[in-house]
């Protein structure tokens, strides 16, 4: 006898997989000098896209980031990275989870005892790669990709802000990580400047199918790379759309950053 | 009345909160000797920083302080007639007391403060950040090759302060004053002993150890910048000093226990 269709259940059809989140933070809050700098704050990184996180200065965008790499710990609240739960456990136990991500900090953060061919290299001797020619061709290989090939001998207290930002971007990913996080990789750079560090990010995640995370302020810097925007307000995730939905707010709170008014009462 | 207690509270707890955190990171360096990644070039540059450069400062330290308490000894001695076991005095003086304290003194100002400085203005630019972003531990990279060398440096550079020390203070007593060299040498050799070197030694490695672990908390809890930075090189000077004073007190009431004066004579 043949089998007769159920007639309740229609026939499936796989449903799409949920996206995976790369780096998941739930609850997050953190009290710094008695202010609540994170005070709930939740958010999910999905694998492969660029998301941007803005919100006024002071509202806790760089501890937020901090969080997501477990360089701070929250009063309370869970970070998972890879599905892998941060939040508690031992630094030394951290420091495979951190070798997923590569992070570019606010002032590049390279070490000025070293010139920067050897900061780049740094991350690939600490990985245990020992051979010289090796090390030097994917040394040149990302100076290259940031353009700062022709500065490799120079130390970094003899460079400008926006060449400080790109060495750190190529230590950044000279081990090939599958998640960038970046800390205002515009900030105090000019147009022109702050459009080449916007075309490596995109470059990055277009050809390395990299996630990323950028801080910024820069609504330029968003419309050029941003995949989604977080907006943060007073410790939590006020906003979280598109580009398009951003821009296109009625919310009064976006409508005066995005229109860069000033607060009411304020006078000059 | 109540403000008063209460300030000494907040100070007695904040005293137990550092001493907590100075275990800590002992606790840390212990964990990293025993697990963490060895890097011979980062201890080859800490030794050279810490012991090789160190030598000038602490062989014309050591050299004036045993010349000074020799000629002193020396001006004592001479109104009993004494003047002869001036190099003994000099010699065990130099091996159980001055020679450690006083490099310990000088390391504590010349590295442990540039340690704090170093590792501070790390912290405050964000590069310890960086180290952790890289899955690096800040202990296992600045701390533990750092302590490494200075354990292996201290007891060399006291027993050079000592050696100079009692080499100026002959010097000043027999071909200055004219004290018999035979007399001067015998009396030295006879009242100095491997218990009075050894003393010097392990003062030496103990000091050695405090200086680093002080130095190096200050700098990794360096916070405000500039300011912060110059503070913490301040008080890991400062720190370091008082300890080392403090410990040697208590050290030289163990020791002595241990190597009573005579015991190998």
């Amino acid at each position: 006898m043949a089998a007769r269709p159920d007639p309740v259940r229609e026939p499936e059809a796989p449903l799409p997989a949920p996206p995976r989140a790369f780096i998941e933070a739930t609850g997050l809050v953190k009290r710094l000098g008695g202010h609540a700098v994170l005070d709930g704050a939740s958010i999910r990184l999905l694998v492969g896209e660029t998301l941007a996180i803005l919100g006024r200065s002071g509202e806790g965008k760089s501890v937020l980031l901090k969080h997501l790499a477990g360089l701070m710990n929250p009063d309370s609240g869970s970070v998972r990275i890879d599905g892998e739960e941060i939040v508690g456990i031992d630094e030394r136990r951290l420091g495979p989870v951190r070798r997923k991500f590569g992070l570019l900090f606010q002032n590049g953060a390279l070490f000025d005892s070293f010139d920067v061919e050897e900061n780049v290299a740094f991350p690939l001797v600490e990985l245990g790669l020992r051979d010289p020619v090796v090390i030097r061709q994917r040394v040149l290989a990302a100076l290259e990709a940031v353009g700062m090939a022709e500065h490799r001998h120079k130390m970094p207290v003899h460079l400008s802000g926006g060449q400080r930002k790109r060495v750190a971007l190529a230590r950044a990913i000279i081990t090939q990580p599958r998640c960038l996080l970046y800390d205002e990789p515009t900030a105090g750079l000019d147009p022109i400047g702050t459009a080449n560090i916007d075309r490596l990010i995109r470059g990055f995640q277009q050809r390395f199918q990299v996630t990323s995370l950028v801080i910024t302020h820069d609504l330029k810097t968003v419309e050029r790379i941003a995949d989604r925007v977080a907006f943060l307000r007073a410790g939590r995730v006020h906003f979280l759309g598109t580009p398009a939905e951003f821009f296109t707010t009625g919310d009064p709170v976006l409508r005066q950053f995005l229109d860069g008014r000033p607060d009411e009462g304020e006078t000059a | 009345m109540v403000g008063i207690t209460r300030k000494l509270g907040r100070w007695g707890l904040d005293r137990l909160a550092y001493l907590g955190q100075l275990g800590e990171l002992t606790q840390q360096i212990g964990v990293s000797m025993l697990r963490g990644r060895w890097r011979p070039r980062l201890l080859g540059e800490q030794l050279v920083a810490t012991g090789f450069g160190s030598q000038l400062v602490v062989i014309v330290t050591g050299a004036f302080v045993g010349a000074v308490f020799g000629f002193q000894v020396y001006a004592k001695f001479k109104g009993y007639a004494l003047e002869s076991a001036t190099g003994a005095m000099v010699s065990v003086a130099m091996c159980r007391e001055l020679g450690p304290v006083v490099t310990a003194l000088m390391v504590a100002g010349r590295v442990g403060s540039a340690m704090a400085a170093e590792i501070g203005t790390m912290k405050v630019t964000e590069q310890i950040d960086a180290l952790r972003a890289l899955g690096i531990h800040p202990v296992d990279y600045l701390v533990t090759p750092r302590l490494l060398a200075m354990m292996v440096s201290m007891p060399l550079l006291i027993a050079e302060a000592i050696a100079f020390g009692i080499l100026l203070s002959y010097v000043v007593v027999v071909e200055g004053f004219g004290v018999p060299v035979a007399y001067y040498r015998n009396h030295t050799l006879a009242s100095t002993n491997m218990e009075d070197v050894s003393i010097g030694m392990i003062k030496g490695f103990v000091f050695g150890i405090l200086i680093v672990i002080i130095s190096c908390h200050r700098g990794l809890h360096a916070e405000n910048g500039a300011v912060g930075v110059g503070r913490s090189t301040t008080e890991a000077m400062v720190t370091s000093a008082l300890w080392v004073l403090i410990v040697n007190f208590f050290l030289s009431l163990l020791l002595n226990l241990i190597f009573p004066y005579g015991s190998a004579a």
